[in-house]
């Protein structure tokens, strides 16, 4: 019979990919997954737990006139019903949203979207808990509804936000960065200008497992524990505190197996604090699980953003400048997760991999009768969208010079030699080798073979196309003097002990959603300390438990926590040495370290490994002067810089020109996210990403018709890429380390998402060239590919 | 009302309300919680179990209409003899990461195997083309089918399984670009 235990998990410690120390080793939180043992949160059961479902406006504005509960009050299994006007007594009708904004937890005086949380049903079992929302009365007062962002401004628009003192209009934000004389200078000056409307559609990270959580307030000792779908467990508990006036050391918070993320679970959700309400009330756990439709129509959505696009360049190709006006629907709260002085994220890097002389961004937000949220869904915190502009525009241009995309970048990328560069709007690029990436997957894709393919079918009326996205991503968030979330400092933790027989336990303030952090974390410390993966265990994702630490999104376990774990590592080998100088009876500088051993220089064989090294730590033996007992390290890392991943993407499609279906032929992408830990870990993300990229181009959109009804509320209405709807990708990569992380390692968990959508696109356009289209929306659906075909490309609605 | 069925080669009785979706009676009353629930419509495949050795998914059906018949979820994969060669292939290939998909992908990966013990890369495409990966992109499921497909014993515990050749995509990119990883201490 296979045990765990019996299966060597590293395997494959020569593979010849090999990245540091273990590789392309096998995941170590498989096992339980495969046996269907993964514990997620809807998996918890205790004993007395009740079950609480929400009840959610049909509408996208309105006044409420009044809620009847009695019906539902009166339903045998119901143990509370608990409205807007229950929680406003209590001073909780309304929470902070991690942007500063506030948001409703249940609506006390309007409905500002579709599915806004108006009431809360806490009953014995699920079923009862949704039939008792039935018979809740509510009585709505209509309200004109402002759905499409360009109309948001307008004189006789409704004023969404009239919670907020003084309001008048639905203005969110402005935002500006880059040099506007500067740019509006080279502009003037040069040969060909090239403008284009973008859109970047509204979509939603849907997640597998969609969000929830477990209450459990123990009246007794005044404990809180909540079991949730969260990506940042830390920051959550903070905000629970200060929402609820539970002292922080009372809440304990725990991120159970999440079934993926991707920016859905950053967010606090009125559902979070209705548990713990109802759990605060009851005295008793409180279940509270979205259903899918609830999950697409009310969590965290991404994007949707309406982009004006500029490029200035001379007639033989040089780029000179970019220039963007951006109008950001932020729906009906700012509940965008991003750092606090980054209201439009890192939008900033929309001068993408290029070297230019000037650049300018304007951005302005506004409200509307739309779910909240903001930045979700593999963004890094809006660089999708930046590089979706970039890309989109450099096709544009490519396309007016009658010039090869591909020879077009080459032509305009930063060079290695400028790293570090900094950008026109002031982001500071780590390293880079554009050119060696670009070249490279061209080489695998057999750029010119292709073209050659591309023009015998244009002859032929075949329609083929041949897209070129290159992206540069920041990724990584802080440094924490610059980035915080509620004033949070975007900083890690990590603690590392080492038992007496040489076994570790390390424990981080990420959280993995399926990126494998048990398995990678366990790497980076291995790498560093000479024990084996497989004999350090990773705690994660319970706030007793692991140092404190702003979580997991935009990228940044690797490049923040990665490196904690590292220097952890690090520290615990400083003291190993000292210990081990006197277990050797020589100075510390005549110890060589190498991997799991210090020898004394010049004599290998009087050693000591990092076993040795614990035990005596540990034990009764004398210990050199000064060196307190244990082997154990806690650090917080807070990163100089964001570290700035990047890659080369080519897209090849075919299209019927009968039907206007896109075909995804194949997909090369090589990435280049510095040091690489795992290999096969590596590859995962970067299909993962292509997926939604190829879905994001193709299908997934978020729409609303004119009343404000979300038309993308269940996953037949709201599409996800099947296995047929993608090729078998074709991976590749550099390596150009990061300068200034300790391992030299990038992130890459959002590379992919943020890159492939422009190459689906361009590949799409390219192939359309024969209609005389040089910009077509996503998503590219056969119906809007067709529109543009006939010749009225339509941006989505 | 009072059910009967049997769920992973046991006998199981238990008294449910008729409107109980099997999903939830094998989540909640059985506490199988390898069974996954992820929408509304039958489109996610997370919930995939098989009944009388077809895969369905197991939020459309009643758990009365599956009274009398026999059931098997993710659970059921493992046998005295180890793991199930499908189980071990998705280890091996990375064919999950959040793992949420996994025991549906899986049921129905065992179910095609069962009828085609050599399926092709199209055939394993079709095959999940009911079920949602959110994470993987799909290509390292149809490697984990595959290699369930050469190994139809499983990992040879005697013999260290070797890198699968056959199954890995070779990567242009080591002999083409130099690491420049340099040395990391
Ligand atoms: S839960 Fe989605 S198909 Fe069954
Ligand atoms: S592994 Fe996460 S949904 Fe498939």
């Amino acid at each position: 019979m296979t045990t765990l235990d019996a299966r060597p998990v590293d395997k494959f410690d020569d593979n010849d990919q090999k990245p540091i120390g273990h590789g392309r080793m096998l995941r170590k939180e498989d096992p339980r997954f495969i046996r269907g043992l993964g514990k997620y949160c809807d998996d918890i059961q205790l004993p007395g737990m009740l079950h609480l479902a929400i009840l959610r406006s049909p509408v996208a504005h309105a006044r409420i006139v009044s809620v009847d509960v009695t019906a539902a009050q009166a339903h045998p299994k119901v143990k509370a019903v608990i409205t807007g006007a229950d929680l406003a007594e209590k001073g909780l009708a309304w929470m902070p949203t991690l942007s500063n904004d506030v948001q409703a937890v249940l609506a006390t005086d309007k409905v500002r979207f579709q599915g806004q949380e108006v009431a809360f049903v806490v009953a014995e079992d699920r079923y009862a808990a949704r039939d008792a929302l039935e018979l809740i009365d509510v009585d709505y007062d209509i309200l004109a509804p402002v759905i499409d962002a360009r109309t948001a401004l307008s004189a006789d628009a409704a004023v969404i936000r009239d919670d907020l003192e003084g309001k008048t209009d639905n203005h969110c934000f402005d935002w500006e960065t880059g040099d506007e004389a500067a740019t509006e200078a080279v502009f003037a000056k040069a040969d060909v200008v090239v403008k284009q409307d973008i859109v970047y559609p509204r979509v939603h990270p849907a997640p597998m497992e969609t969000c929830g959580c477990v209450a459990d307030y123990e009246r007794v000792d005044g404990k809180l524990t909540l079991w949730t779908t969260s990506q940042a467990p830390h920051a959550h508990r903070t905000v629970y505190a200060l929402v609820s006036g539970l002292p922080e050391h009372k809440i304990r918070v725990i991120a159970p197996d999440l079934g993926g993320g991707f920016g859905n679970k950053v967010p606090i959700y009125p559902g979070y604090v209705c548990a713990i309400v109802a759990s605060l009330v009851l005295g008793k756990p409180v279940k509270w699980m979205e259903d899918r439709s609830e999950n697409l129509v009310s969590t965290g959505f991404a994007r949707d953003y309406i982009m004006q696009g500029e490029i200035a360049a001379t007639k033989d190709g040089k780029i000179l400048a970019i220039r963007t006006n951006v109008l950001a629907d932020h729906g009906a709260f700012n509940g965008t997760a991003a750092p606090v002085k980054y209201p439009a994220g890192f939008f900033g890097v929309f001068t993408g991999s290029y070297d230019l002389e000037a650049a300018y961004c304007k951005m302005t937000a506004v409200y509307t009768n739309k779910a909240p949220g903001g930045v979700a869904y593999a963004c890094s915190f809006r660089i999708t969208e930046a590089v979706y502009l970039v890309e989109r525009i450099v096709d544009c241009l490519a396309y007016e010079l009658e010039m090869d995309p591909a020879e077009l970048r080459l032509k305009n990328f930063i060079r290695p030699e400028q790293f570090p560069y900094k950008s026109k709007t002031g982001w500071v690029y780590d390293s880079g080798d554009y050119a060696t990436t670009m070249r490279l997957s061209m080489k695998m894709a057999g750029y010119d073979e292709l073209r050659r393919e591309q023009a015998e079918k244009r002859a032929r009326g075949e329609l083929m196309g041949i897209g070129v996205a290159f992206f540069t991503e920041a990724v990584g968030a802080g440094p924490r003097k610059d980035m915080d979330i509620l004033g949070l400092g975007m900083a890690d933790g990590c603690e590392l002990r080492v038992h007496p027989t040489g076994k570790a336990v390390v424990r981080l303030s990420v959280k993995t959603q399926g990126q494998g952090h048990e398995t990678t974390f366990a790497q980076i410390v291995a790498e560093e300390i000479g024990i084996p993966p497989a004999d350090i265990e990773v705690v994660h994702g319970d706030t007793d438990n692991t140092p404190f630490g702003l979580g997991t999104y935009g990228s940044r376990s690797t490049p923040v926590s990665g490196a904690a774990a590292a220097l952890v590592a690090r520290k615990v080998r400083d003291k190993a040495r000292i210990i081990a100088s006197g277990m050797l009876e020589v100075s510390v500088a005549d110890l060589e370290w190498t991997k799991g051993s210090f020898h004394v220089k010049g004599d290998p064989t009087s050693a000591v490994t990092i076993q040795d090294i614990a035990m005596r730590a540990h034990g009764a033996g004398d210990l050199p002067d000064g060196i307190e007992g244990g082997l154990e390290a806690q650090i917080c890392y807070n990163p100089e810089n964001l570290t700035y991943p990047y890659g080369a993407y080519i897209c090849v499609v075919d299209i019927d020109p009968g039907t206007a279906e896109v075909k995804v032929r194949r997909f090369i992408a090589v990435d280049d996210c510095g040091t690489r830990i795992n290999p096969m870990i590596i590859e995962g993300q970067v299909h993962g990403g292509l997926t939604d990229g190829v879905g994001m181009a193709l299908m997934e959109m978020i729409a609303f018709d004119e009343e404000g009804n979300c038309l993308g509320g269940s996953l037949m209405d709201y599409l996800i890429p099947t296995a047929l709807e993608v090729p078998d990708w074709e991976t590749g990569f550099t390596v150009t380390p990061s300068p200034h992380h300790p391992i030299g390692a990038k992130g890459i968990g959002e590379s992919a998402t943020v890159g492939s959508p422009p190459a689906v696109v361009n590949a799409i356009v390219d192939a359309l060239k024969p209609y005389g289209i040089r910009h077509a929306d996503m998503p590219l659906t056969p119906s809007r590919v067709w529109d543009a075909m006939q010749g009225h490309p339509t941006p989505p609605v | 009302m009072q059910v009967t069925m049997t769920v992973n080669g046991e006998e199981v009785a238990a008294e449910i309300e008729g409107r109980t979706l099997l999903v939830h009676f094998l989540r909640d009353q059985l506490r199988l919680t390898g069974t996954h629930w992820g929408c509304d419509t039958s489109n996610c495949g997370t919930c995939v179990v098989w009944m009388d050795d077809e895969p369905v998914k197991s939020c459309t059906v009643l758990a009365a209409m599956a009274g009398g018949h026999e059931v098997r979820t993710v659970e059921g994969l493992e046998t005295e003899d180890g793991l199930d060669p499908v189980q071990e292939g998705f280890m091996q290939c990375h064919g999950l990461q959040c793992g949420f998909c996994t025991p549906g992908m899986m049921m129905t990966a065992r179910a095609l195997l069962d009828r085609n013990p050599d399926p092709g890369e199209q055939e394993i495409r079709e095959a999940i083309s009911g079920q949602i990966c959110r994470c993987t992109g799909y290509a390292t499921i149809v490697r984990s089918v595959r290699w369930a497909a050469t190994h139809p014993n499983g990992v040879d515990q005697n013999q260290p399984e070797a890198e699968p050749a056959d199954l890995e995509v070779p990567d242009p990119a080591t002999e083409a670009v130099p690491e420049r990883a340099g040395s990391i201490t």
